[in-house]
């Protein structure tokens, strides 16, 4: 992983022309009540670069038809596509084999997929799934409603006031009732990257598979299955630079092997009579219905045009800019940074004490600035500091130190409006 | 900057730092408490009104929020003391005009009174509902004696 690439002077920064991969983005280029966009909420949804967009439209224009079913040109081209596509996730990842790749709506509706059918076949009364106290409600949400249908129990591993995992609550909480560890890689309100190959290892002693929720990782630091050895990954296409409603859920054969499907249909099939339908092989018994084609496409193509650029330098100009933005904001008095694990991507909260975040939120949207403002969907994150909300600036590689400055004035500005 | 001079003037900024008739009404006889879900916004309002003549005696508010809900709800209280249910009602009515109607139509700022400094939130969606949240709750207060109000209906979203 590239965070330990630590610059210590400017020398070790990559070179990425910033202003030419600006000009990748076309939203960049819009005025917000008359001032350049500084959009900093990369955490809730990325912007697209044009070759993204121009991707859809293709599809659309010359390819459109459905997949896996024509014998028709068209349906053999979208299907040799989106098959394509499913070849560029498998090799960003690095999963051993397509069959390992399976397209969702995203990362929640990934994450569901495992809580359901994995939920199914491997929790019983007593058993015990073990998240964070960091997750997203999506990491939270299914593993409560499928505990509640197995009488399961959901155990929360608790984070210190840094926003860091405390590990030794975490090896305390494994046993053998633990049937599936789920975490998030990097919070997505705080920015904290969890230690999650050594998670996988504690957890792999004891036998118990790991899901990690990669919605806000993929995106900021290279991943390697088949070397963090998880058993399953979701991640969501809109937050890598791609179009929203597809998402990729990765996980290992064995399981994917023994789960039952997650919703019936087209194209999870292989035969169908009114007395026994006989399911299709990998990874197309997950894929009930017509999928996102053009969404995988553009998905596909959002990663040709990450791993072009290099995610190794990304991961280290994001490093260097949030390193200038924690520094930056620090210098404001008042300003408390609700996040301060040791390892952060990306993602920079704050408070002002008296003044609410929605008030913040609305005056930086005046100067152009786009931040997001509230719980963040982490409700048990805001009840560990004792906060109604927060304010989030996160960042991408199409940020800039410029942009940075202009955070920081807007928020002097609020200050004062408010003293 | 003219947008936000709106939607924050100096009587928003002062009641929300110096909130009137904030805290409790011990033994009243409406009372409700509301929510944003979306946002966390909390209020609870306290209202004590005369049952014969159907006066508003005393209004008082407590909670936690952004500056417009809580400006909102120290002007609203402000506003009620001392006035019958039925025109606590009409004002309801009238503040649920300005902030949600449309911001290109024109407005007889005259005839709003202190109302009137709310017209800046019609020209943000997302905050009609901090600035409505203590009126749907007054308006529940006086309608069913305890009740928990959650805006959802509002347009708007946090």
């Amino acid at each position: 992983m590239t965070y330990s690439m630590k610059n210590e002077s400017n020398i070790l920064l990559p070179d990425l022309d910033i202003d030419s991969i600006r000009k990748d983005f076309p939203i960049l280029s819009r005025l917000v009540y008359n001032k350049p966009l500084v959009y900093l909420d990369n955490a809730a949804t990325t912007q697209k670069p044009q070759i993204v967009i121009d991707e859809l439209v293709y599809y659309y224009s010359n390819v459109n038809s459905n997949i896996h079913r024509g014998v028709h040109k068209l349906s053999q081209e979208a299907t040799d596509l989106y098959e394509k596509a499913r070849m560029r996730v498998r090799s960003f990842i690095n999963a051993k084999s397509d069959k390992e790749i399976i397209f969702t709506r995203g990362t929640t509706e990934a994450i569901n997929l495992v809580a359901q059918s994995f939920g199914k076949i491997s929790l019983n009364e007593g058993d015990e799934v073990l998240i964070s106290e960091m997750e997203h409600h999506s990491n939270i949400v299914p593993w409560q409603i499928i505990c509640q249908e197995r009488k399961a129990n959901l155990k929360v591993i608790p984070m210190n006031d840094d926003g860091e995992i405390i590990f030794e609550e975490f090896l305390k909480l494994l046993n053998p009732k633990v049937k599936i560890v789920s975490i998030v890689h990097i919070s997505n309100s705080l920015g904290t990257i969890n230690p999650i190959k050594e998670i996988i290892i504690e957890a792999h002693k004891q036998n118990i598979p790991v899901m990690i929720d990669a919605a806000q990782s993929v995106q900021h630091v290279p991943i390697d299955v088949k070397e963090l050895d998880c058993d399953f990954l979701a991640f969501s296409g809109h937050k890598i630079y791609g179009p929203t409603g597809i998402g990729v859920l990765y996980g290992k054969e064995k399981y994917l092997n023994a789960m039952p499907p997650y919703q019936g249909g087209g194209d999870m099939i292989k035969t169908v009579s009114f007395e026994k339908t006989i399911y299709n092989d990998l990874p197309y018994k997950f894929e009930a219905g017509t999928p996102n084609i053009a969404g995988a496409l553009g998905l596909a193509k959002a990663i040709e045009y990450l791993t072009g650029i290099g995610l190794e330098k990304i991961a280290a100009y994001e490093e260097d800019l949030l390193n200038y933005a924690t520094e930056t904001l620090s210098q404001i008095e008042d300003l408390r940074i609700i996040g301060t694990a040791k390892r952060k991507a990306s993602v920079l909260a704050f408070d002002l004490k008296e003044i609410h975040p929605h008030d913040i939120g609305t005056m930086l949207d005046i100067d152009g600035v786009a931040v997001r403002t509230g719980q963040h969907c982490t409700e048990p994150v805001m009840k560990h500091y004792c906060l109604p909300a927060t304010t989030r600036a996160s960042f991408s590689f199409y940020n800039t130190k410029e942009e940075v400055n202009v955070l920081a004035q807007s928020i002097i500005k609020v200050i004062k409006m408010f003293s | 900057m003219n947008e936000l001079q709106e939607l924050y003037q100096q009587v928003i900024l002062d009641h929300n730092k110096n909130p009137r008739n904030f805290g409790e009404i011990h033994n009243c006889n409406h009372h409700a408490a509301g929510h944003n879900p979306l946002c966390g916004d909390q209020i609870e309002v306290f209202l004590s009104v005369e049952e014969a003549t159907g006066l508003i005696t005393d209004v008082k508010f407590k909670g936690a929020g952004c500056a417009i809900s809580k400006a909102s709800a120290s002007i609203m209280t402000t506003l009620l003391k001392g006035k019958p249910i039925e025109e606590a009602k009409k004002l309801f009515d009238s503040f649920h005009e300005i902030v949600t109607s449309d911001p290109n139509s024109e407005t007889d700022v005259m005839n709003l009174g202190k109302l009137a400094v709310f017209c800046g939130v019609r020209e943000f969606p997302a905050r009609v509902k901090c600035a409505s949240l203590a009126w749907h709750t007054m308006l529940n207060a006086l309608e069913n004696p305890e009740i928990v109000t959650s805006n959802d209906e509002e347009k708007g979203n946090g």
